[in-house]
């Protein structure tokens, strides 16, 4: 009696999807936005106009209304990382470059925050890193905001690692940061202590200048 | 990965940085990138329609043919452009796909032309995108049913019969197949009469006929002469069990034959007669024993081997089984629902033919077949309400699948109506390729004839040399090397099966005394071996060939010449086939291209013939009394 069952599926499942992705759609496209001038980003950023031009393309290609989400960001950051489950940082990058917070990322906002990353000076880079970890943008990282971030940076592992993955593994990499970074011992570090902290270390200096090549 | 990955890929690398400083150990180097940074743009020539692309859109895909580095096998120096010999419109989409991510099918385009091209990319096809991906796999079912169909067509079973079968497979090929052999055909028309004739016998069986004397009122005819009718009954199941016990006899795979519907026919039309006749004359189970009788009716669907049409119908019912299953659902709903109304409406009215709610099915299915035969119904208001509402979704219910159980029908039917018309193309098909291969053969030993030609008189077969192409030329010297391997050589059909046939060493040896006994005779050539006997043997080939390379020849496009002379050969006679082919270049007046149009054989040669073959062609006459007569036309071509 397949015709049965076939019969009484024959319901209503496909009305509700397409719905609420004909809303989704009509707000996406309905918001379009182009970014400044050519000119004025080449003097805002660090980047050529052929790289800036570069950057452009790939970026319209993705997304053709200019502007990208919370959600697609997600998305498209997990595609880098599929063993775990790379939301949760994603969603602090978004924030991260979302300097507006406008709950969405322009063309402008990526391309400055890749000028920074890329071409920017070790204080600035600094400082984004800083910004990335203050979650609540109150100038300060507390040890909750750095167990966040750091869960999620554990999180982009997955399940299978070597070794193993201990279930206080970020509780003790934030402990040996804060170690290291909290001077004052007054258990949140600033944005000086910070910026401080890693010049002193050697590895991060030189492992700063390693990304200066990406595009 | 899709394109969209690649693009995001410089950024999460910068976003990398925001690990650093909890990064326990360095960061690895970088990869170094040794490419140009700077974007280009490249030139791609499909066939004169110039696309130009960035490098970047072609890299996003790096395990296709563009993306890859397999594109610079197809690079063009002198015009900078990569060149495709391919169709520029299909290129449009796969070059979409990359602009865009997304594989787009062209719904104009044939299915197998896509599927070649993407091959050719290096596309999967499965990536095509959701909106065209429907239409694709239709198409492809479509096609790959088509093609299924053919092969079927081509397990023909009218191809003729491999040479070495065995009884058994001629019976089964002649019962699946009746029109091979006479005697199936007979036979399938004696079991369709007796088939006939069993089903008329039932049907008689009951009219009633006059009665015996002495008897009154009337007795049906089976009765009245119960002992024709009992023969003529077993006759018809003695040669259905007989035709039974041979088909399951010449089955290949008999499990798979007694599982087949036809099979549990048979089975079922001839059971009754055992079972009645196993059976003692007991009053109890005389009854069971009639409704065995009915079962003999089954017998008329025997007919359906000998009838195409009831097949098709049998086909459909079987593949609109869910069509029919929803009908029959909806129905029976219906039907419960309107009895269970009607019997309540009608349940207070005296005398009411609504005896019950299964009495009132029967109301029910009258009503919305739209028979409405007025055994039952209605007398209140409300039960004739319901009543009309009754017959009125019966029509709709009713009418709901039937244009999918028609149209299910109808595409079944035209599937039917290719199948036999692949058939008939089929045959036209195979006799061409037959064709061909004859020509190519011809071609080949023509070659081979020049090849030692070659040797002496270059300047004349210079011409004809020439007028093959290259690719033949390497192809026919491929051919030649594998004869030198095998030290074997190709001949053609007919060759081969008359060589069976007059297989003689006295035909051999004969031959090989009159060609030596020539030796002398001929002179024109530092060669020892006759070559105008060679030329007789070809001659008496190329008539049976020849008419049969003309066809050929039109299909192929080979051009055969003429020459005076074989050049001679290495081989003994004694060797494989001694044949070779008539038609010879050479510096005969005729340098044009020439279509040799065959005569009927002749017994004699004609005069055109060079005077110096006439002695032997008498020897040769005696085995193979045909001969080449020169009438060629000249058609010129050069």
């Amino acid at each position: 009696m397949g015709a049965v069952v076939g019969t009484l599926t024959m319901q209503t499942k496909q009305r509700r999807l397409s719905r609420d992705k004909a809303d989704d759609d009509l707000e996406m496209t309905t918001v379009c936005h182009r970014p400044e001038g050519l000119d004025q980003l080449e003097a805002q950023t660090s980047f050529s106009k052929r790289e800036l031009q570069v950057l452009y393309r790939g970026f319209k290609n993705e997304c053709p209304s200019g502007i990208v989400n919370e959600d697609t960001f997600k998305q498209i950051y997990s595609k880098f990382f599929p063993h775990g489950d790379a939301s949760a940082y994603a969603h602090y990058l978004f924030n991260a470059f979302d300097t507006g917070q406008t709950g969405s990322i322009m063309f402008e906002d990526f391309v400055n925050a890749l000028s920074i990353l890329l071409r920017g000076s070790v204080v600035e880079k600094l400082q984004w890193t800083f910004n990335l970890y203050d979650i609540n943008r109150d100038g300060y990282i507390s040890k909750e905001e750095m167990t966040d971030i750091v869960r999620a940076i554990y999180d982009m592992m997955g399940k299978y690692t070597y070794p193993v993955l201990k279930h206080d593994a970020p509780k003790q990499h934030v402990d040996a940061f804060f170690q290291k970074m909290d001077k004052n011992r007054d258990g949140v570090v600033t944005l000086d202590e910070f910026i401080f902290s890693c010049q002193e270390d050697e590895n991060i200096m030189r492992s700063l200048q390693l990304f200066e090549n990406v595009i | 990965m899709a394109a969209g990955v690649a693009t995001w890929l410089p950024f999460a690398r910068a976003a990398a940085v925001g690990w650093l400083p909890l990064a326990k150990k360095m960061m690895p180097k970088p990869p170094v990138d040794n490419s140009s940074r700077s974007d280009e743009i490249l030139y791609v020539n499909v066939s004169g329609v110039r696309f130009q692309t960035w490098k970047n859109t072609l890299d996003r895909y790096p395990d296709t043919l563009l993306g890859s580095s397999e594109k610079e096998f197809f690079y063009n120096e002198d015009t900078q452009e990569y060149f495709f010999d391919r169709d520029h419109e299909m290129f449009r989409h796969i070059l979409n796909f990359y602009r865009t991510g997304k594989l787009h099918y062209p719904r104009h385009e044939c299915i197998q032309a896509f599927d070649e091209e993407l091959a050719f990319y290096g596309i999967v096809p499965e990536i095509i995108g959701d909106c065209c991906m429907e239409e694709y796999r239709d198409r492809k079912k479509e096609n790959q049913e088509r093609l299924a169909e053919d092969t079927e067509a081509n397990e023909a079973t009218d191809a003729p019969l491999p040479p070495h079968s065995t009884h058994r497979e001629r019976l089964w090929r002649a019962f699946e197949n009746p029109h091979t052999s006479t005697m199936a055909l007979v036979f399938y028309y004696v079991t369709g009469f007796f088939i006939a004739v069993s089903v008329i016998a039932n049907v008689v069986e009951t009219v009633p006929c006059r009665p015996p004397k002495g008897k009154v009122g009337d007795l049906p005819c089976g009765e009245k002469y119960q002992l024709a009718f009992f023969c003529m009954d077993t006759a018809c199941v003695l040669i259905f069990t007989f035709e039974y016990l041979m088909r399951l006899f010449a089955a290949p795979s008999r499990c798979k034959f007694m599982r087949s519907v036809m099979s549990v026919i048979d089975v079922v039309a001839i059971m009754p007669y055992y079972i009645g006749l196993v059976m003692p004359e007991n009053e109890d189970v005389s009854g069971a024993f009639v409704t065995l009788r009915v079962f003999r009716v089954f017998r008329i669907f025997k007919f359906s081997r000998h009838s195409q049409g009831l097949r098709i119908l049998g086909y459909t019912l079987k593949s609109c089984a869910s069509e029919l299953g929803f009908l029959l659902f909806s129905l029976t709903m219906a039907i419960i629902i309107f009895a269970t109304v009607m019997f309540y409406a009608e349940k207070g009215t005296k005398s009411s033919t609504f005896t019950s709610i299964p009495a009132s099915f029967w109301y029910t299915i009258v009503t919305m077949t739209t028979l409405g035969y007025g055994d039952m119904v209605p007398s209140t208001i409300a039960g004739k309400i319901f009543g009309s509402i009754c017959s009125l979704s019966g029509v709709l219910v009713i009418a709901l699948p039937v244009p999918v159980i028609v149209s299910n029908f109808s595409r079944i039917y035209h599937q039917n109506q290719r199948a036999d018309k692949m058939r008939a193309q089929q045959k036209v098909r195979l006799a061409r390729i037959r064709m061909a291969k004859k020509g190519t053969t011809n071609a080949f030993l023509q070659y081979k004839e020049d090849h030692t030609l070659g040797d002496r008189d270059s300047g004349s077969t210079a011409l004809c040399v020439k007028n093959r192409s290259a690719f033949e030329h390497q192809h026919h010297h491929l051919l030649h090397c594998l004869e030198k391997t095998t030290n074997h050589e190709f001949t053609d059909e007919m060759t081969y099966s008359e060589l069976c046939m007059t297989e003689s060493v006295g035909f051999r040896t004969s031959r090989s005394t009159s060609l030596s006994s020539q030796q002398g005779a001929q002179n024109n050539s530092t060669g020892c071996c006759p070559r105008r006997a060679r030329r007789r043997a070809a001659m008496r080939l190329a008539n049976s060939t020849v008419s049969v390379s003309r066809g050929s020849v039109q299909e192929l496009d080979t051009l055969h010449f003429k020459t005076t002379a074989i050049p001679p050969q290495t081989r003994s006679s004694l060797n494989a086939q001694p044949d070779d082919l008539k038609l010879n270049c050479g510096e005969q007046d005729f340098s044009a291209a020439i279509i040799s149009i065959p005569t009927p054989p002749a017994n004699t040669p004609d005069e055109s013939l060079p005077p110096s073959p006439a002695p032997l062609a008498g020897i040769l006459r005696n085995t193979r009394a045909t001969a080449y007569t020169h009438d060629t036309v000249k058609i010129s071509s050069l």
